[in-house]
């Protein structure tokens, strides 16, 4: 499931919801993203994030079924905010359950470097000389190259 | 063609989204955008550096050399960091 929202979420109501009544679940990796109070030495008072709606939506689905293509995963939950966030909020939550630890794992960290390379979203960071916009990072680009095949459709 | 403008791209050129008619002879994404950095001195500095914009044409990524056409929705915006 893919929800973009601006209202935050409940870690332990979205993940309980992911395996109430799936009894053939043996795994669940969970990675949660977190508005740090610093970004290249500078504090940083607020972040909004801004997005693409209809490229978002249709970004995630994507990657969504890649994750799902590539391991035996039973449930998949993106979910991603947008607005103004303030240091300590919740950014992002990705999860994913399998019957085994290894692929939850592997499909959990595949959807968060997919995500933070492909999906449409920017970060404005509010800093101590005013509003900043985030650059892309190459260590993400490298973190994404890894699961990177054939049937890679970006 | 609807153009939209995300990130540093709608504060330079100050729009996020217009309505264009390009050209006839403007049939690909790199012929697109050497048209529009005429448009106004802010489309010229949000696409001085080709290198840092991303095309979007339908919500699909494009390359320079991919067409577009009058009916296409043309996103312009900076390498993505969400997450």
């Amino acid at each position: 499931m893919i929800r973009v929202q601006e209202e935050d979420f409940d870690l332990g109501a979205e993940l309980a919801a992911l395996t109430r009544g799936k009894t053939s679940v043996g795994g669940l990796a969970v990675f949660v993203g977190l508005v740090r109070d610093m970004a290249g030495g500078d504090a940083v008072k607020a972040m909004t994030l801004e997005h693409y709606p209809a490229m978002t939506e249709a970004m995630l689905e994507r990657i969504d079924a890649e994750a799902k293509q590539r391991w035996p995963l039973e449930d998949t939950l993106i979910v991603h905010r947008v607005g103004r966030l303030l240091p300590g909020e919740q950014i992002v939550l990705v999860a994913c359950t399998s019957a085994h630890r290894q692929a939850a794992f592997d499909g959990c960290q595949f959807l968060i470097d997919w995500l933070k390379t492909k999906a449409p979203f920017w970060k404005l960071e509010d800093g101590p000389i005013g509003a900043k916009w985030v650059e892309a990072r190459a260590s993400d680009d490298e973190a994404a190259k890894r699961w990177k095949t054939k049937t890679d459709a970006g | 063609m609807k153009l939209l403008y995300f990130a540093w791209l709608k504060t330079k050129t100050g729009i996020s989204e217009e309505e264009i008619t390009p050209p006839e002879d403007v049939t690909t994404v790199g012929a697109l955008l050497e048209w529009l950095k005429a448009r106004s001195p802010g489309h010229g500095d949000a696409l001085a550096d080709l290198g840092a914009v991303r095309v979007a044409v339908n919500h699909e990524y494009a390359d320079h050399k991919d067409p577009v056409s009058p009916d296409d929705e043309v996103a312009l915006f900076p390498p993505v960091t969400g997450g």
